[in-house]
C-alpha cells in the first residue's frame, strides 16, 4: 500500500469519520428528535430476539469496552501496574474472543430473522439491514485477527495500534505510518471500524448515546417537572416552596351555584 | 435552542427534592410534549353519529384540524333522565372511535371508478352515438356485454368524470325503461334510520322513476316474522333504558355487551338493582358474564326451551291457581278467549279458523264486515261479538278499541275455558320433532298428537260446530293434563310427553329442574310486579328457518304473565337498527309519493331467491315441512312455486312485474277499450300478459340495472354469495353444487325452466360507498359518497327515543359528493337525456295487498288462486292492485327538487291513518323557499340535503308537536277515544335540524309507535295497546296467539310448536370429494355478530384488524378441531354445495361441539388468501350459505298477514346450513397467478 493511500485511510479517514460521527450526531439529536430511536421490531416478533439480542448487546458492550480500555489507555498505566503486554495480549484473546463468539451468535441469529421474517423485512430500511451485515463483517474481521494476534503473543502488534489510536485522538495525523505494515486483516477492520463511525448518525446505533445509564444513579422516584413558560422554554430554577412554609389548606370553601345539577 | 446544550445542563436539571428525596422536581425540557398535545389540538369540534347499522345511535364530537378530521370522541351532553334512572352516557364504542380512519385510508373511494372494458366501449360508442344510442350499441351485442360483465371482481376498474358516469348511468337507465320497463332498475339500499336523506335520495330518484326499492329487514332475516304474527307490528321494542325497570331478565339469543356496546351499562346497573338475570346462549357468549344462571341449549332448540317454560307456567299460574292479574291480561288483550272452530279429519277434530260474525244466521247483527268480526262468550255463555277486531277497523268509525265491551256497548268478560260442564273432543295436534337430521334429536311421539279438548256445540249458518276457545286449545296444544281425559297429556313436570320440561330436557340438553326455575321466577316477578318480566331476544334464535316458533314460545311466556306493553317487560327484539322514528315525515320524500303514488316496493328475499337463481338449486321439498294435519288440498309444488302463487295472488310484491313493458299498458287497455284495472285483470288471466314470476330466467325478465348504496350487498348480506356471482353477475365463483336440471329433480310447477341458467343478468351495477368494499368491487360504476363525518342527515334507533344529526365537519374528501348529490346529479342528467326516448309517460304500477289499509281485508276464509281455481282475478282482492301513475321523465330533475303537490292534495300518514298537512307544507315554502319556474313551480325547494332534512323533521308527528296531536285525533276517531293528551303538552314544539345538532332532543309521542314518550315510564313496545285501549293490527285486535290462516294451518304452525332444524342436504355430495389428504368433519355453520365491526364496516379498518386477528377466522370447539387435527390459528376451509371460504381457526372452549361459529361479514378484501377448492380467492361466509324460504312467510291479503315494505313477507334465514371443515395444506395468496378448479375427486 502506498504512502499516500496509508496516510488517507489511517492518518485523515479517521478525523472525517470522527467529525461526521460527531457532528452529525449532534445535528440529528437537535432536528430529529423523533428519529432518534433503537428501531426495535420486538413487537412484530419476539421469538429468536432474546437470545439474539441479548447475545449481540452483552458480547459487544463487552467488546467495545475492551477496545475503549484497551487502546485508549496509556501504555505507562499497565506497565506501572506491573500488567505484562504479553498477559495483556491474552487477557485480549480469550475475553474479547469468548465475547467475540458470543456477539457473532447474536448477530447470526439476528441477521437470520432480520432477512427472513416477512414482517422484519418487510418493515427494515435499508440502513437496518446494511449495519448489521456491517457489523457481522466487523466482527468476523474482528474474530479474524485473533489468529494474527496469537503470532504476536509478545503484544508489539497491540502495541503499535494503541499508539495509533493514541496518536488519533490526540490529533498527530502522522501517526498513520504506525500501521503502514501491520497484516491486512487488521488494515480492514480499521477501515471498517472508521467506518462504522462514520455511518452511525444515519443509522438506529445511534441510540447508543442514549443508553440509559444514568438511570442506574437515578435520584427520586417521582419526576415532577417544573411548569412550562409561555415559550416553551426551562423556567429559571426557581426553588420551590420549602417544607417549613405554612401548609397550604387542603379545602377552600369556593361559592356554590345555588342550584345542584347532577 | 438546542436539544443537547438542555441536557448539558446536568448539574442544573434537579431543583427540589421533596419526600424524604424520594420524589425529584426538574426543570428539564418539555418540547417533546409538543409533539403529543398538538395530535390532539383542534379548530372546531362537530357533532356527528355512525350511519352504520349497530342500533347504537350515539352522539359523537368530531375534532376538525386544518380542514382534516383528526379524531373522534363521545359527545357528553344527552338531556339528563329522571331520578332514580342512570343516565344515557356514556354511548359509544370502539368501532365507532375508530371510524375517523377511513376518511384519509387508501381504502376510500377517491374518484369516480369504472370498468375499464366498459369506458371502453362506452367512449367508443359515444364517438358517434346518442346517448342512449350508445348504451343500446353496447348491451345489445353480447360480445360487448360479457366482455365487461364476465369479469367483474377481477379488478380493471379506473377512473373517470362525473359527468362521464352520470350520463352512464343516466342513458342506462333510461334504455332500461324504454326496452323493458322501470320495474327493471333495482335499488338495495337497507336500514334508512341509520342515514334517512342518504337512504331517501336513491329511493327518491327510483322511485320517480318507477323503479323498484328492494325491502332489507327481512332479506337480512333481522324481521322476526312473529311479530308482525302477533301483533300485526313489524317490531317494536323497548328502549334500553326501559331494561333498569325490569325486575326480571332473560337474554336469549343476543349478546348485548358485544353488540349492544353502548347500552350494556344499563344492564349492569339494573343487576345492582337487584334484578335477577338468566342468559340463555349456547355458547359462551360474552353476554354471559351476565348470568346469574346461564342456560345453554343446544343451537337451534330454543323453542322446546320455550315450551317447556309455557308448560310450567301455563299449570302452575292458569291451571293449578288463577292469578287474577294474569287472567284479566288474558281475557282483554289476548286472543286466548276467542272462538276457533272445530272440522273432522280423520277420526278426530282439527281446529279451523277463528269463529266470525258472518258465520251466524243474522251476521249478529254486524252490517259491516261480518266476515272480519271474531267471537267469544261472554261471562253468560253467550256467543258476543267483542269491539277491536279488524272488522271495526274499515269500514266504520268509533269502536276500534279494546274497551272490554261486545259490539252493542254492553260490558262483558270474556270466558277463557270450556273446561266444566261442557262436553270434550279429540283434537289432532301435528308433532314435528318425531324427525330431526343432522345430529339433532328426535323423540318417538308421533306426528299427529290427539288431546281431548273442552267444546261446545253452535248452530251456525253451514250447521252444528264445534267451538273451542283458544286457551283451551293452547293448554292441549303445551300437553296439559287438565282431568279431561285421553293421550299425549302430562301432569307431571318429569313425564316425557310434549312439551313437559323433562321432554325439553332430552332436546336442548338443560336440565329440567332449570327450566322450572326459570319459570316459576319469570312469572311470579311478572305476578307480583304487574309484568316487569323482560326477555331480550335476537338474532341466535330468529336466523333459523323456524324463527316463528322459538319467538312464538317467548312472546307466548310473556303474554301469558302479562308483560307485554309494561314498562320494565316485554320482548326486547334487538336485531337491526330498524326504528325509523318519524317515519311518516320521511316517506313522502323518500318514495317521491308527495309526486305519484304507489312507489314500486319489492320484499328482498323473493326477489334475490328468483334471480340469483337459488330456487334452481333448492334441495328442501315442501312436503317436508308440511304438517301431518294439513286441510285436505292440493299442497304440491315447490318453494318458488308458493312463491309464486303468493305473487300472483297480490300477497307478496312482484318485480320485475310484467313481461311486458309497463309503460305499454295503459295504451293496451286503451285499444282494448278497457279501464288498466280490468284490462290487466282480463290479460293476465287470458296470457296477454304474463307475469314476470312465472319465468325468471326469461331475459325479458331480469332486473337489468341495479344500484346500491349504504351497502354491502356482496361482502355482506348476500346469502347465496356464489349464486350471485354466477347467476346476477355472471362473473367467475366458486359455487360446487348442480341444478335440480342437471341433478334430474322434480322441477317446479309455476315456473318455466331453462336448461342453461342466465349467467349476468345485470346490464349495469352501481355502487356508492366511501370504501372499496367487497360490493365496489363486483361492481362496472363505483361512485365515491361522503363519509358519516362530510353530510348532513338524521339517524335514529330503537335503542333510546333521541334523534341524532349527521353533520359535516369538512367537506367530501377528494371528488366525494353526498349521496342526496349524487342522485340529484344522475336526476339531472337523466331529465336532459331522456327526451331521446321518453316523454311524458304511462306508467301501470301493480301492488300487493298492503297492511293497515283497508284492502288488507281481502280473502277471509279460503285461498283462492285464480290461476289454479280458474276463475276471474280480482285486483285488490285475489291478485295485485292495478294503479295508473303518470311520469314526467323530462320533468324527473324539477319534481326530485320540490315538494310535489300531493301531500296538499291528498294529506299525509301511516300505518292506516291520516291527517291533513297543508300547514307542514305552506311551513315549508317559507323555510325552505319556493321553485321559481319550471314544472315544479311554487312548491316547496327539495335542493339541498338540509331542505330535505328539515322536511322530513316538519311533517313528521315524532318531531313536530303539531302534527302529533292531528294524528293522535285521527287515530282517536278510529277508536272512538280521546289519546291528544299524549302530545297536547308538546303541540307547540318543532324539532328542527339546528336543535338536534344544538343537544340530542327526544322525540314526541305518536300513534306511528305503540310507546310513548314522558317523564314517567320509558318507553315500551304495546304500552299504548294496554294503557290506551288501541288495538294491535291483527285479525282479532288483541295480541294474536292463534293464527287462523288456512296455510298456517297446513304448515302446522296455527299455534306454536316445536320444530326441529330443517336438512338443507348441502355437505353429502361434497364430503370426501374434494379430498386433500387431512380429515373432514360436517358442523353446524353458525354467523353471529362480532366484536370488531358492525357487519363489514371496520373489518377493512386498521385500528380493528389490529385488535382482533385481523382476517377471516371461524371459531371451532376443542373436541371438534382435535378430531380433525386443527390446532389453533391453523388455515382451514369450509365448504358445501353452495360453495368454499378459507380461514383461520379459532380454537376455543367457548364454541359448544356440534357447531362452528364464524362472526358473519368478514371482508373478502382483507387476507384473504384462495380457496383449495374452487381456486378463487375466499368465498365469505356466504359462500357457504344459500336462502330458504317458507310458505308462511308469503301469507297475504290476511289484516295483520298482510304485505308491508319490511314488514311481513320472506326472510333470509341461513343458521340451519352445514359445512364441511378440513385443514388446508396450502395457503395461495394468488398473487399474480391465474386462479383454477380443482377437479372433483370421486371418493
Amino acid at each position: 500500500m502506498n504512502d499516500w493511500l496509508n496516510n488517507a485511510l489511517f492518518g485523515w479517514y479517521p478525523y472525517v469519520a470522527l467529525t461526521v460521527f460527531l457532528l452529525g450526531s449532534l445535528l440529528r439529536f437537535d432536528h430529529s428528535q423523533f428519529t432518534w430511536r433503537s428501531g426495535s421490531s420486538q413487537l412484530l416478533r419476539r421469538k429468536q430476539l432474546m437470545w439474539g439480542s441479548n447475545l449481540f448487546h452483552v458480547g459487544i458492550l463487552a467488546i467495545f469496552g475492551g477496545h475503549l480500555v484497551g487502546l485508549l489507555t496509556p501504555v505507562v498505566v499497565f506497565d506501572t501496574l506491573g500488567i505484562s503486554h504479553t498477559f495483556k495480549q491474552l487477557l485480549a484473546i480469550t475475553f474479547g474472543g469468548a465475547a467475540g463468539v458470543a456477539c457473532w451468535v447474536g448477530i447470526a441469529l439476528l441477521a437470520h430473522r432480520r432477512l427472513f421474517d416477512a414482517r422484519v423485512r418487510n418493515t427494515s430500511s435499508f440502513a437496518d439491514i446494511a449495519i448489521l451485515l456491517v457489523l457481522w463483517a466487523q466482527l468476523t474481521l474482528g474474530l479474524a485477527t485473533i489468529f494474527v494476534s496469537a503470532n504476536h503473543l509478545d503484544g508489539s502488534e497491540m502495541l503499535r495500534f494503541m499508539a495509533w489510536a493514541q496518536g488519533v485522538v490526540t490529533l498527530q495525523p502522522g501517526i498513520a505510518g504506525l500501521v503502514a505494515d501491520v497484516n491486512p486483516i487488521f488494515k480492514l477492520h480499521l477501515f471498517l471500524g472508521m467506518t462504522i463511525f462514520l455511518v452511525f448518525p444515519f443509522t438506529r446505533l445511534v441510540h447508543v448515546w442514549s443508553a440509559p445509564i444514568w438511570y442506574l444513579g437515578r435520584k427520586g422516584y417521582q419526576v415532577v417537572r417544573t411548569t412550562r413558560s409561555v415559550t416553551g422554554r426551562p423556567k429559571a430554577a426557581v426553588a420551590a416552596p420549602k417544607a417549613a412554609a405554612a401548609p397550604a389548606p387542603i379545602w377552600v370553601p369556593q361559592p356554590q351555584p345555588a342550584v345542584g345539577d347532577d | 435552542m438546542s436539544h443537547f446544550l438542555d441536557r448539558l445542563t446536568f448539574f442544573k436539571k434537579q431543583v427540589d427534592t421533596f419526600a424524604d428525596g424520594y420524589g425529584v422536581v426538574t426543570n428539564e425540557p418539555r418540547e417533546w410534549e409538543d409533539g403529543y398535545r398538538k395530535r390532539w389540538q383542534h379548530d372546531k369540534a362537530v357533532r356527528s353519529t355512525h350511519g352504520v347499522n349497530c342500533t347504537g345511535s350515539c352522539s359523537w364530537k368530531i375534532y376538525v384540524k386544518g380542514g382534516i378530521v383528526t379524531w373522534e370522541t363521545q359527545q357528553t351532553d344527552y338531556p339528563r333522565t329522571r331520578p332514580d334512572l342512570p343516565n344515557h352516557e356514556p354511548r359509544g364504542c370502539a368501532r365507532g372511535a375508530s371510524y375517523s380512519w377511513y376518511l384519509y385510508s387508501a381504502n376510500r373511494v377517491k374518484h369516480p371508478m369504472v370498468r375499464g372494458r366498459l369506458l371502453k366501449l362506452w367512449r367508443e360508442a359515444r364517438a358517434t352515438l346518442t346517448p342512449v344510442a350508445a348504451w343500446a350499441s353496447i348491451v345489445e351485442d353480447a360480445g360487448k356485454r360479457a366482455s365487461y360483465t364476465s369479469k367483474r371482481g377481477l379488478g380493471g376498474l379506473i377512473r373517470a368524470t362525473w359527468d362521464e358516469v352520470n350520463e352512464i348511468i343516466a342513458s342506462a337507465n333510461a334504455y332500461t325503461v324504454k326496452t323493458y320497463g322501470p320495474d327493471r332498475v333495482i335499488g338495495f339500499s337497507p336500514i334508512p334510520a341509520m342515514s334517512m336523506v342518504s337512504y331517501a335520495a336513491g329511493a327518491r330518484y327510483l322511485s320517480l322513476l318507477g323503479g323498484v326499492c328492494l325491502s332489507f329487514y327481512d332479506w337480512y332475516c333481522d324481521l322476526p316474522p312473529a311479530s308482525p304474527m302477533t301483533w300485526g307490528e313489524q317490531t317494536d321494542v323497548p328502549e334500553s333504558a326501559d331494561w333498569y325497570n325490569a325486575g326480571y331478565l332473560m337474554i336469549w339469543g343476543s349478546n348485548v355487551p358485544q353488540t349492544r356496546t353502548p347500552d350494556a351499562h344499563f344492564y349492569t346497573e339494573v343487576r345492582y338493582k337487584g334484578t335477577k338475570s338468566v342468559v340463555v346462549s349456547p355458547d359462551y357468549a360474552e353476554a354471559t358474564k351476565f348470568a346469574d344462571l346461564w342456560l345453554h341449549p343446544k343451537q337451534g332448540t330454543d323453542a322446546a326451551l320455550a315450551l317447556a317454560i309455557g308448560h310450567v307456567i301455563l299449570r302452575e299460574y292458569y291451571l293449578n291457581r288463577s292469578v287474577p292479574y294474569f287472567e284479566d291480561y288474558a281475557r282483554r288483550y289476548t286472543d286466548l278467549p276467542m272462538l276457533v272452530r272445530l272440522v273432522r279429519k280423520g277420526d278426530a277434530f282439527i281446529p279451523e279458523r277463528l269463529l266470525r260474525a258472518e258465520d251466524f244466521a243474522d251476521n249478529l247483527g254486524e252490517a259491516n264486515n261480518a266476515a272480519w268480526k271474531t267471537m267469544a262468550f261472554d261471562q253468560d255463555g253467550q256467543p258476543v261479538v267483542p269491539l277491536g277486531s279488524v272488522g271495526f277497523r274499515w269500514g266504520q268509525e268509533g269502536k276500534w278499541n279494546l274497551e272490554a265491551k261486545e259490539s252493542g256497548g254492553r260490558e262483558v268478560a270474556l270466558t277463557l275455558t270450556l273446561a266444566g260442564d261442557n262436553p270434550t273432543a279429540r283434537v289432532s295436534f301435528p308433532y314435528f320433532g318425531g324427525a330431526a337430521t343432522n345430529g339433532f334429536k328426535a323423540t318417538g311421539h308421533g306426528d299427529v298428537l290427539t288431546r281431548n279438548v273442552p267444546v261446545r256445540n253452535l248452530a251456525l249458518k253451514d250447521g252444528d260446530t264445534l267451538v273451542t276457545t283458544v286457551f283451551d286449545l293452547m293448554c292441549a296444544n303445551y300437553g296439559l293434563d287438565r282431568g279431561l281425559g285421553g293421550n299425549n297429556v302430562a301432569s307431571d313436570y318429569d313425564e316425557d310427553k310434549p312439551f313437559t320440561p323433562a321432554w325439553a330436557e332430552n332436546i336442548t340438553g338443560v336440565p329440567r329442574h332449570h327450566i322450572i326455575h326459570v319459570a316459576r321466577e319469570f312469572a311470579t316477578n311478572a305476578e307480583k310486579t304487574n309484568g316487569r318480566s323482560m326477555v331480550i331476544l335476537g338474532a341466535g334464535l330468529n336466523h333459523w328457518f323456524h324463527m316463528d316458533m322459538a319467538y312464538r314460545g317467548i312472546i307466548n311466556m310473556l303474554v301469558f304473565c302479562g308483560c307485554i306493553g309494561q314498562s320494565g317487560g316485554g320482548w326486547s327484539h334487538y336485531v337491526g337498527q330498524e326504528k325509523l322514528r318519524p317515519q311518516t315525515g320521511w316517506v313522502p320524500i323518500a318514495f317521491g309519493t308527495d309526486w305519484a303514488k304507489p312507489p314500486r316496493h319489492q320484499n328482498g328475499t323473493s326477489f334475490f331467491y328468483a334471480h340469483t337463481d337459488q330456487w334452481r338449486y333448492e334441495t328442501l321439498d315442501v312436503a317436508e315441512i308440511l304438517s301431518p294435519t294439513a286441510p285436505d288440498g292440493d299442497w304440491s309444488g315447490s318453494t318458488i312455486d308458493y312463491n309464486v302463487r303468493a305473487e300472483r295472488m297480490g300477497w307478496l310484491p312482484s318485480a320485475p312485474q310484467l313481461k311486458q313493458n309497463p309503460l305499454t299498458v295503459a295504451a293496451r287497455a286503451k285499444a282494448a277499450g278497457l279501464e288498466p284495472k280490468d284490462y290487466v285483470a282480463k290479460a293476465v288471466a287470458s296470457g296477454e300478459l304474463d307475469l314476470s314470476c312465472h319465468d325468471p330466467d326469461d331475459p325479458a325478465n331480469w332486473p337489468r340495472n341495479m344500484f346500491v348504496w349504504r351497502s354491502n350487498l356482496l361482502g355482506s348480506s348476500g346469502k347465496g354469495h356464489e349464486y350471485f356471482l354466477k347467476h346476477l353477475l355472471g362473473t367467475s365463483n366458486g359455487l360446487l353444487g348442480k341444478d335440480l336440471g342437471a341433478e334430474g329433480r322434480e322441477r317446479p310447477q309455476e315456473v318455466a325452466w331453462h336448461d342453461k341458467a342466465p349467467e349476468g343478468k345485470l346490464d349495469l351495477l352501481v355502487t356508492l360507498d366511501f370504501r372499496m368494499s367487497t360490493t365496489c368491487v363486483y361492481s362496472d360504476i363505483v361512485l365515491p359518497t361522503a363519509t358519516w363525518y362530510e353530510k348532513n342527515d338524521l339517524n335514529t334507533s330503537d335503542m333510546h327515543p333521541f334523534i341524532h344529526p349527521l353533520t359535516a365537519a369538512v367537506d367530501p374528501a377528494w371528488e366525494a359528493r353526498t349521496d342526496w348529490q349524487i342522485y340529484q346529479d344522475i336526476a339531472r342528467a337523466f331529465s336532459e337525456i331522456a327526451p331521446e326516448v321518453l316523454g311524458r309517460e304511462t306508467d301501470v304500477v301493480l301492488t300487493p295487498v298492503l297492511h293497515d289499509t283497508p284492502g288488507e281485508l281481502a280473502q277471509p276464509y279460503g285461498v283462492s288462486d285464480w290461476k289454479r281455481d280458474g276463475t276471474t282475478p280480482v285486483p285488490g282482492r285475489t291478485m295485485p292492485t292495478v294503479t295508473v301513475v303518470e311520469r314526467d321523465y323530462p320533468g324527473l330533475y324539477a319534481q326530485f327538487t320540490s315538494i310535489g303537490p300531493l301531500l296538499e292534495k291528498t294529506g299525509n300518514g301511516g300505518k292506516g291513518i291520516g291527517w291533513d298537512t297543508r300547514h307542514e307544507v305552506e311551513f315549508l315554502r317559507a323555510l325552505n323557499g319556493t321553485v321559481a319556474a319550471g314544472p315544479a313551480a311554487g312548491q316547496p325547494r327539495l335542493e339541498t340535503d338540509i331542505h330535505a332534512i328539515e322536511a322530513i323533521l316538519s311533517l313528521a308527528p315524532e318531531t313536530n308537536g303539531e302534527v302529533a296531536v292531528k294524528a293522535w285525533e285521527a287515530l282517536g276517531r278510529k277508536t272512538g277515544r280521546d289519546h291528544t293528551h299524549l302530545a297536547r303538552p308538546k303541540e307547540d314544539e318543532k324539532i328542527r335540524f339546528r336543535d338536534v345538532i344544538a343537544q340530542p332532543r327526544k322525540i314526541i309521542s305518536s300513534p306511528t309507535w305503540s310507546g310513548i314518550e314522558s317523564d314517567k315510564v320509558c318507553y315500551n313496545a304495546g304500552y299504548t295497546n294496554v294503557h290506551e285501549f288501541i288495538p294491535w293490527r291483527t285479525l282479532t285486535g288483541r295480541q294474536q296467539l292463534y293464527q287462523d290462516h288456512l296455510w298456517m294451518r297446513a304448515f302446522g304452525e296455527a299455534l306454536v310448536t316445536w320444530r326441529p332444524p330443517v336438512d338443507t342436504k348441502a355437505t353429502a355430495q361434497v364430503q370426501g370429494r374434494h379430498a386433500n389428504g387431512n380429515p373432514e368433519i360436517v358442523l353446524n355453520f353458525v354467523t353471529p355478530h362480532q366484536k370488531w365491526g358492525i357487519h363489514s364496516t371496520y373489518t377493512d379498518n386498521l385500528l380493528m384488524l389490529t385488535l382482533s386477528r385481523g382476517g377471516p377466522c371461524i371459531w371451532i370447539s376443542e373436541s371438534d378441531a382435535k378430531r380433525v387435527g386443527i390446532v389453533d390459528n391453523d388455515w382451514i376451509e369450509a365448504f358445501n354445495t353452495n360453495g368454499a371460504l378459507v380461514a383461520r381457526a379459532v380454537v376455543s372452549q367457548r364454541v359448544n361441539p356440534g357447531m362452528v361459529m364464524m362472526y358473519h361479514a368478514q371482508e373478502k378484501i382483507v387476507n384473504m388468501p384462495g380457496s383449495e377448492i374452487t381456486g378463487q380467492r375466499g368465498g365469505i361466509h356466504n359462500s357457504v350459505t344459500r336462502v330458504v324460504m317458507k310458505p308462511t312467510h308469503m301469507i297475504g291479503g290476511y289484516a295483520h298477514q298482510s304485505y308491508g315494505l319490511n314488514y311481513y313477507g320472506t326472510v333470509g334465514s341461513n343458521r340451519d346450513e352445514f359445512i364441511v371443515i378440513r385443514r388446508m395444506n396450502k395457503v395461495d395468496w394468488l398473487d399474480g397467478t391465474k386462479p383454477t378448479m380443482q377437479k372433483e375427486t370421486v371418493a
